[in-house]
């Protein structure tokens, strides 16, 4: 009998907390392929900071650290620098990655360090149930915003790709989504660049996943889905952002242009 | 032996890189500006990571990272930026992280001054930051002691799995002293627990969250008893003319310094008075402080804050004799003659 299907030598088999339907482990679930596919493994850490994936130390069967709120890049940072030869990697929400830890995702960046953010956009706090996140959308419900999200009153969405592209030290950056089969695919497609950006030492590289809470949007699966596709996407555009990876030398990559 | 001319900040990074620290990620802050230059400078000369970090926060956490993967990882800073780094040190007490941190004290609350301080003396000894922890603490009071000290903090970081804070401030910081530059660490400790990548292994995590009901319970109690086991082995203090001392000054640090000269011009006027340093601010050496004290008829506490620490030596002493304070908070350094003054008031 052929195996068509299996869990990725990269996933452990424990059991979840996530949700029904939960968008991360989709997206857990690509990273580990990735890993696998590119037979890194062994020499992979990983750093997961608080949000609903923070216990992913349980769920990548690899060396992984738990980080503080939005501190994950400063740590793969300490990881990274001191293992240069290691691949490191961050797994963060986008309540912790553009909102608390927006200083230290801004000068990794800017830093370029040789990291790979795996950024999951599920435009709100899922962890601690649902309050507006710095990625809500304009009229969003959420928690603390519970008649929609206003401008007036809360300011505007933030577009983490769009705000890392205008930063030299970017490298890759790209906006996927897991709203459909052919999406979760390309999702893939774009992590294993970003993991390939960091082992080729070049830099700096951040994909940006949009994905579900059906929990917290109070919605069913089929509608969340729905909704990634037909409203998330109308804010956050998918694409590539920036690729500078088949730039070679510094003074090729200071010439680079955003290949969107 | 090499005897060298350093700053505080420079014998103290010298410290580290003799205790094979490669990596030091810090942040602008005066009184202790000199310890990120100097580092930007000797790191890469010793094959090491220096990293001007965006923030303390972020430095911090950076450390953490570095000591995750197994190395020997420290960061400086002064007061308002140690209140920034203590979400970063809870996090390594509970993740059981060794890793080195440098205060040079100044005087606070708030932005305060640039001047030298102990007021950190509450923040360093009872955890600093959230959470059931403790950090051991080094008061070095020469520019010597503190070489010494932050290459032994090294040792002890690892040898018990964490934080070691090295507790100076901006006057030993900033003076220049002839150092004897006679420590070298060959051989560094194993990390089997360590964040390298699960080559023939099973993998490694790093973390501090317990979810399952009383599994931090259990974690709490281990470090506990972990902290007791420091407690027993690892207090340090220092005594001089305590022998027939009738008045004890208890003090630490640059103060305690400034007080041995104070006990000199006490002497000479026939007071018998004799000074007690703790060396380690946590633990704090209640008993041989205990002991002094039935000997002694009075305790003066001296300290560069409002008191802070005479809450340790209450403690130690039980209230069973009389204990008088001397302090200047807000960037006072008291002279010895001004110490003396005190002295002969009592
Ligand atoms: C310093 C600090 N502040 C707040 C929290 C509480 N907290 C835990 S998870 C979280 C939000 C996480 O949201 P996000 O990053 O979007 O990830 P998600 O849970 O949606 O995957 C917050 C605010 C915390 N643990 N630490």
């Amino acid at each position: 009998m052929k195996t068509i299907y299996k869990r990725p030598l990269s996933l452990t088999s424990n059991t979840t907390i996530f949700c029904p339907g939960c968008g991360h482990g989709i997206v857990q679930r690509v990273v580990a392929e990735v890993i696998d596919e590119l037979g890194i493994r062994e020499k992979t850490v990983g750093v997961a900071p608080v949000g609903c994936s923070v216990l992913s130390y349980d769920y990548f069967n690899l060396d992984c650290s738990e980080s503080a709120h939005g501190r994950a890049p400063a740590v793969a940072t300490g990881i990274k620098r001191s293992l240069p030869g290691r691949i490191v990697f961050t797994y963060q929400g986008d309540g912790d990655l553009a909102a608390i830890g927006t200083a230290e995702i801004v000068h990794a960046a800017a830093r370029s360090e040789n990291i790979t953010v795996v950024f999951v956009n599920n435009a709100v706090y899922g962890m601690t149930k649902g309050q507006l996140a710095p990625t809500s959308l304009i009229g969003q419900k959420t928690t603390t915003t519970k008649r929609g999200r206003t401008a007036e009153a809360n300011g505007y969405p933030i577009r983490v790709c769009e705000l890392l592209a205008a930063l030299e030290g970017s490298i890759y950056l790209e906006r996927t989504t897991i709203g459909s089969v052919p999406e979760i695919i390309r999702t893939k497609r774009a992590i294993k660049k970003a993991f390939t950006c960091q082992m080729e030492g070049k830099g700096f590289s951040l994909v940006e996943v949009l994905a579900n809470c059906p929990t917290n949007w109070k919605m069913t699966v089929p509608e969340s889905f729905r909704w990634i596709n037909e409203v998330m996407t109308v804010t956050f555009p998918p694409g590539v952002y920036k690729d500078k990876t088949a730039f070679d030398t510094e003074s090729e990559k200071k010439e680079g242009t955003p290949g969107k | 032996m090499r005897k060298v001319l350093l700053s505080g900040c420079e014998a103290s990074a010298e410290g580290a890189l003799a205790a094979g620290c490669r990596f030091y990620a810090g942040y602008p802050i005066t009184p202790q500006n000199r310890f990120p230059e100097y580092m930007s400078e000797r790191m890469p000369e010793e094959g090491g990571v220096f990293i001007q970090a965006e923030s303390e926060i972020s430095a911090i956490n950076m450390v953490y990272g570095a000591a995750a993967a197994g190395m020997r990882a420290m960061t400086s800073s002064a007061s308002p930026g140690i209140s920034l780094k203590q979400e970063g040190i809870s996090y390594l007490a509970g993740a059981e992280l060794p890793a080195v941190i440098v205060n040079m004290n100044r005087a606070g609350p708030g932005l305060g001054d640039v001047t030298p301080s102990q007021s950190d003396y509450f923040q360093s000894t009872r955890g600093g930051g959230h959470g059931d922890y403790r950090t051991i603490v080094l008061a070095p009071w020469s520019v010597q002691e503190i070489y010494e000290f932050t290459y032994k903090a090294f040792d002890l970081a690892d040898k018990y799995r964490t934080p070691v804070i090295v507790h100076s401030d901006g006057v030993t910081a900033q003076i220049m002293e002839s150092v004897d530059l006679h420590l070298h660490r060959k051989r560094l400790p194993e990390k089997k627990w360590a964040l390298t990548g699960c080559r023939e292994r099973l993998p490694n995590s790093v973390r501090s969250l317990a979810l399952t009901p009383g599994v931090l319970e259990t974690h709490n109690w281990a470090l506990a008893g972990k902290y007791r086991k420091i407690s027993l082995r690892e207090t340090r203090h220092s005594k001089y003319m305590c022998d027939d001392a009738n008045l004890l000054v208890v003090s630490f640090g640059t103060c305690a310094r400034i007080c041995h000269d104070a006990i000199l011009m006490a002497r000479a006027a026939g007071i018998k008075a004799g000074l007690f340093r703790p060396v380690t601010l946590w633990p704090f050496p209640y008993e041989e402080l205990a002991k002094l004290a039935g000997k002694a008829k009075k305790i003066f506490v001296v300290e560069m804050n409002m008191g802070q620490m005479i809450d340790d030596v209450k403690i130690a002493v039980k209230n069973n004799i009389r204990i008088f304070f001397y302090g200047r908070p807000g960037g006072g350094v008291p002279s010895s003659e001004e110490i003396f003054r005190e002295i002969k008031k009592i």
